[in-house]
């Protein structure tokens, strides 16, 4: 990744690089949730927004500096998921579903109508750049860099977590929650830990997005973002963590790719998501390593 | 006094269509246990089908009307056809992100279709002159509104209870092999019910049209919206779905009338928080909430 980062100049392929970044991010956090926990948020985008408008406000309406708002906001992410996810993380299934659902377009509309601090519709103007020293980080070379050290730091993060102690409890509570709880895992505790720990990755996401574009409007955190984030964890494959790298890249590379199709592209896209999902159920990871596997076992026994 | 009866009456029209949209929603779950994120898309489908048909092709309203619902009923067989049978491990999860693309795939057809703008269509009602009600103003189209709804719920409530095809769906319902094993052909009523619960979208989306613009996007709020009516009332529970629908509708039209009207999609779902966490299984709904 970082020879990519050196190989590539080109200001709009970096940017694109930055963005998968900065979605690899969300889609890891809600994997760890959704994928390993087994517990569904049709929502996520409601902490990608508080992320990235926490951050907004206070450094534009009260000058704090970036680096001071950093641990303002995920200190106030990893709350919020916890007060959050205890009651609502009571439910399960479809139920789950809509309550996280619920919340993010109650938060959505409050960074809509909020307009004194959020600036309403049209967006958050002014946010100043993260600076290290005389650098200033922008969506360049040097954002790529910032994102992506993120990342591979939660890759390394998350895979620690997923062997250890709380990653086993994590995979009983997704298998079964009623065994778990038998085996002496207090379930309810466990569950809001793993949402606010999804939570502050996705606070984090946004922290990063808000300071290199330096403009946020709540069209980027609407329900469409939520469902963007599921889509990524599914088609790059539950409980897989470089599942989160594949499927963020091809939801963020699609779009782009579509563009050629114009007026169509909505329609391929859907088709698309269908198609994988009618055909590779387990994620697009999985699904070309089975693929693999099947063919090695036809070469080996012919 | 006349201004609250004013949001209430507004709120009763809005919500008989939430609870029309969540009826949709029902008759799926009953039959398939699955909810489907493109209802809203048939509702908008219908609302858009029924433009075309009544005021562009000129067609007289009931034919149009009678029209549009059957060829969204059909488009919601083909998605059981097409996208969801051929699934070999049905995980709610996969379902609902085909939907989800089928919804995506569907609005992007609605919209090389009709393109992005929104448009206004005429009522079902001869007349436009309000009806005065103590003070409160009453359009005709909102007393067809709630007319047809409460004639497709009691329709669909006698359809469950008298028809031998009801009571099969029914029994589908309750357990789906213990009906097969009686010798009901539990394919088929899976296919029933999915052009049913489209043709209950378009329905609504016929009776939204003249109140609302129509748009290609105007799907999936509404089918939020209706999603939220079902859930209040309690998931699977016919007279749930209404009374979560009109629930909903009056709250909102309450919370846009003395609040703001920013605040209107934000009603909706905090209601909905507060019932999930207090009384999870809805309203009306059975206790136990298991089922995915």
């Amino acid at each position: 990744m970082a020879a990519l980062g050196v190989v590539v100049s080109n200001p709009y392929e970096q940017q694109l690089l930055t963005i998968i970044g900065i979605h690899t991010l969300l889609a890891l956090g809600l994997n760890m949730l959704m994928g390993y926990a087994g517990q569904i948020s049709l929502g996520h985008a409601a902490f990608f927004g508080l992320g990235a408008y926490g951050t907004g406000i206070l450094t534009t309406h009260f000058q704090w500096s970036p680096w001071a708002s950093l641990p303002a906001v995920l200190v106030f992410a990893a709350l919020s998921g916890y007060l959050i996810g205890r009651p609502i993380l009571r439910l399960s299934g479809y139920y789950l579903a809509m309550g996280t659902l619920g919340l993010g377009i109650i938060v959505h509309v409050v960074f809509r109508e909020w307009d004194t601090f959020t600036g309403g519709a049209s967006g958050l103007v002014g946010i100043p750049p993260l600076t290290v020293g005389r650098l200033m980080v922008g969506l360049g070379r040097s954002g790529f860099f910032a994102v992506w050290g993120t990342v591979v730091l939660f890759f390394v993060l998350c895979g620690r977590v997923v062997d250890s102690r709380i990653g086993r409890a994590l995979r009983a509570l997704g298998d079964s929650p009623g065994a778990a709880a038998a085996s002496g895992i207090h379930t309810a505790h466990l569950k809001a830990v793993i949402f606010s720990f999804s939570a502050v990755m996705a606070a984090l996401a946004g922290y990063l997005y808000a300071h290199l574009l330096g403009f946020i409007s709540p069209s980027s955190f609407d329900f469409l973002m939520s469902i963007r984030m599921v889509t990524m964890v599914v088609i790059g494959g539950m409980a897989s963590i470089w599942g989160s790298l594949l499927g963020a890249s091809v939801i963020t590379l699609l779009p782009e790719w579509l563009h050629v199709f114009s007026d169509y592209e909505m329609m391929v896209y859907g088709l698309i998501l269908m198609v994988v999902m009618i055909f590779l159920p387990e994620g697009l990871t999985r699904g070309v390593l089975d693929a693999v596997r099947r063919t090695r076992a036809r070469t080996a026994s012919s | 006094m006349s201004e609250f009866l004013q949001f209430l009456l507004s709120g009763i029209t809005t919500g008989a269509i939430y609870g029309l949209i969540a009826l949709g929603f029902n008759v799926l779950y009953n039959a398939t246990d699955l909810i489907n994120f493109a209802q809203g898309e048939f509702v908008m489908l219908g609302g858009l089908g029924f433009y075309t048909l009544g005021t562009v092709v000129g067609w007289p309203a009931a034919a149009a009307f009678a029209a549009a619902v059957c060829v969204v009923s059909l488009l919601g067989l083909l998605l059981e056809r097409v996208a969801l049978r051929p699934v070999k491990k049905p995980d709610p999860l996969t379902l609902i992100i085909i939907t989800v693309g089928a919804s995506i795939f569907l609005r992007g057809v609605a919209m090389r279709l009709w393109g992005k703008d929104p448009y206004s269509v005429a009522g079902l009602a001869a007349s436009t002159e309000p009806v005065r009600l103590w003070g409160a103003a009453l359009m005709p189209q909102s007393l067809w509104i709630v007319g047809i709804v409460v004639a497709f719920m009691t329709g669909l409530h006698l359809f469950g209870k008298r028809t031998l095809t009801g009571k099969a769906m029914e029994a589908c319902a309750i357990h789906r092999n213990a009906a097969w094993i009686l010798g009901i052909p539990s394919d088929r009523m899976v296919l029933l019910a999915f052009a049913l619960s489209a043709g209950l979208g378009a329905v609504s989306g016929v009776i939204i049209a003249p109140i609302t613009m129509c748009s290609y996007d105007m799907g999936t709020m509404l089918g939020l919206k209706g999603f939220c009516a079902a859930m209040l009332g309690g998931l699977g529970s016919h007279w749930g779905a209404a009374l979560g629908g009109v629930l909903l509708g009056v709250l909102e039209s309450l919370g846009v009338g003395y609040f703001s009207s920013g605040i209107k999609d934000a009603v909706a779902f905090l209601v909905l928080l507060v019932i999930l966490i207090v009384r999870p299984a809805g309203l009306l709904g059975a206790s136990a909430v298991k089922r995915f």
